[in-house]
């Protein structure tokens, strides 16, 4: 049997809020729930909940930028909350998120072949004559030009902005993909663009990756097991034997009633001939 | 998918800010560059030497010959000026850098590691701006003893906490920012954070304030060397010459008119500079 390159066992995150005169854990609000779940290598996994439901934190406890309160994040049978930060810096690498804000999510002031260029070089993923080189495939992989080295990223739009971090993010040659909502500041058109270069990426390079959003239906186009979340819990996951489509948890099916259709549209005005139209 | 650049870069886009519009940081830096030409080539723009007594021609009004008059020992007061220049940027110079470096560098660590160490620079900061920034200055260079060196340290020991406080407001801004946490997320360490991805994008705001602070200095440098603290006889200065010459006021404005006006002329010129800095940060920020 195949072993999960990452199982994530109980973590949980509260952000304290400041007592009067220090940390007050008694009114702390539980961002995150204990969560538990495993992530299968070369598998997209989905996690979608509403904003709030505590995805992004999960995402950044997965990813150690938050520190969880409990639990473990087990990567590769190594447990990543228990190492301390130089040690847990030489592996930061293998875990790479791409972020929701593609306009924030890159150093305005670092040409992107430079921000490319620092990855591998501080990693020392390739030598200083073949970084060039390797910055014009990584560009080329995500589908832009390789003169886009020499440009800040001011001069490029969202999407383009999104697969420069995602190139970024290959740059560090990472095993596990965490797309916190990539695509939910883009246009339509260009999130397909971005949507298929993540599924293209996963084929290609093997990657494992934990896609999280709030779309139901992109998800589920994306990703076979999906996590629900709500209120900082897991409720439910769905897939693998289990179609969406037969979701127990009354919320999935509130989120999946949610997502609008032209069925339902044509639906409700049948049965309401006599309402005024706007 | 073709790549159309939406925009020029914002390093390319600087020269032609510069070119076009924004006249404060045009007539800034024309001002400024030809007030230092002045000072490095100061022997070339004035013939006469700024130290030389010509006891004949003491208090001369001014005149082709002598543009801002002599003083009551025949000193040529425009060549006194422009050599005093050479004095008074170096105070802006000097007063601005070192209070700029090291204000920024403890506010980019307070900032971004927060914790105890921002509590205590938070602190000291705090007391620091509590005192009169004038008479602070004062004390600390009557402690040490008159001199432009301690003048330097006095100005040094004192406005870095305003740097410090600018850089670190950016910084805790800066660090939430989704680049940054990408930075940690790559494995980058914390020096390569600081310094290359949060001190470039919170040094502008700085800069601005520098200009304004270079401006202030000279002023300083000027009061202290006025009442005997600063620059010494027969030093030129622009606050010692018009120490030295206040009691012919009444009889010979000139000799206060010449420094007094470059005073106020250095301070205009680097205010438009920081006037027209200020423009260009809130239109290169994304």
């Amino acid at each position: 049997m195949v072993e999960p390159i990452l199982r994530v066992e109980g973590v949980s995150k509260s952000y304290a809020r400041r007592g009067l005169l220090a940390r007050d854990a008694t009114t702390a609000r539980p961002a995150l729930s204990p969560a538990s779940f495993e992530l299968m290598p070369g598998e997209i996994l989905g996690i979608v909940g509403e904003s709030g439901s505590g995805k992004t934190t999960l995402a950044r406890c997965i990813a150690l930028l938050e520190r969880p309160d409990t639990g473990r994040v087990m990567f590769r049978g190594e447990d990543l909350v228990a190492l301390n930060e130089r040690e847990l810096r030489k592996r930061r690498r293998a875990i790479q998120t791409v972020f929701q804000d593609p306009y924030a999510s890159l150093n305005p002031r670092l040409k992107v072949g430079d921000a490319l260029a620092e990855v591998m070089l501080v990693h020392r993923l390739a030598e200083r004559r073949h970084v060039r080189g390797r910055v014009a495939e990584l560009l080329d992989q995500v589908g832009l030009p390789s003169r886009a080295a020499h440009d800040y990223p001011a001069a490029f739009s969202g999407g383009q902005r999104q697969r420069i971090c995602i190139a970024r993010a290959l740059a560090a040659q990472p095993d596990i993909l965490i797309a916190d909502e990539p695509v939910s500041s883009l246009d339509v058109s260009v999130q397909a663009q971005v949507v298929n270069l993540l599924l293209d990426l996963r084929d290609r390079l093997q990657l494992s990756v934990i896609f999280i959003g709030h779309d139901l239906h992109l998800i589920d186009f994306l990703a076979p097991r999906v996590i629900v979340m709500l209120a900082g819990e897991i409720v439910e996951t769905v897939g693998g034997d289990v179609p969406i489509t037969d979701a127990r948890h009354p919320y999935t099916r509130a989120l999946m009633d949610a997502v609008p259709s032209l069925e339902k549209v044509a639906a409700r005005q049948s049965s309401t001939p006599e309402s005024p139209s706007r | 998918m073709s790549i159309v650049p939406a925009e020029a870069s914002p390093r390319r886009t600087l020269p032609r800010w510069l070119l076009a519009g924004n006249w404060s940081l045009r007539l800034g830096v024309v001002g400024f560059a030809l007030i230092v030409l002045a000072a490095i080539f100061a022997p070339l723009v004035s013939s006469f030497d700024p130290v030389a007594l010509d006891l004949r021609n003491a208090l001369k009004a001014p005149s082709l010959v002598h543009p801002m008059g002599t003083d009551h020992l025949g000193r040529d007061v425009f060549s006194r000026v422009i050599y005093g220049a050479r004095v008074d940027l170096q105070i802006g110079a000097i007063g601005v850098a070192l209070p700029l470096i090291l204000g920024s560098v403890i506010g980019l660590a307070a900032g971004y590691l927060g914790g105890w160490v921002d509590a205590v620079v938070g602190r000291i900061v705090d007391i620091i701006i509590a005192f009169p920034f004038l008479v602070l200055v004062i004390a600390i260079v009557a402690m040490l003893g008159p001199g432009l060196i301690n003048l330097y340290i006095a100005l040094t020991a004192i406005s870095w906490v305003l740097y410090t406080r600018i850089v670190r407001a950016e910084a805790l801004a800066l660090k939430k920012r989704e680049y940054v946490l990408a930075a940690r997320n790559l494995g980058f360490g914390h020096l390569r954070i600081m310094f290359r991805h949060i001190l470039p994008n919170a040094i502008a705001p700085a800069f601005v304030f520098a200009m304004s602070d270079f401006a202030l200095d000279v002023q300083v440098g000027a009061t202290l060397s006025f009442f005997g603290l600063g620059a010494q006889p027969p030093t030129p200065e622009w606050g010692l010459m018009i120490a030295e010459t206040r009691s012919m006021m009444l009889t010979a404005p000139w000799v206060v008119v010449g420094p007094g006006l470059a005073i106020v002329v250095v301070s205009l010129v680097v205010s438009l500079i920081g006037d027209g800095l200020a423009d260009l940060v809130r239109g290169i920020d994304d």
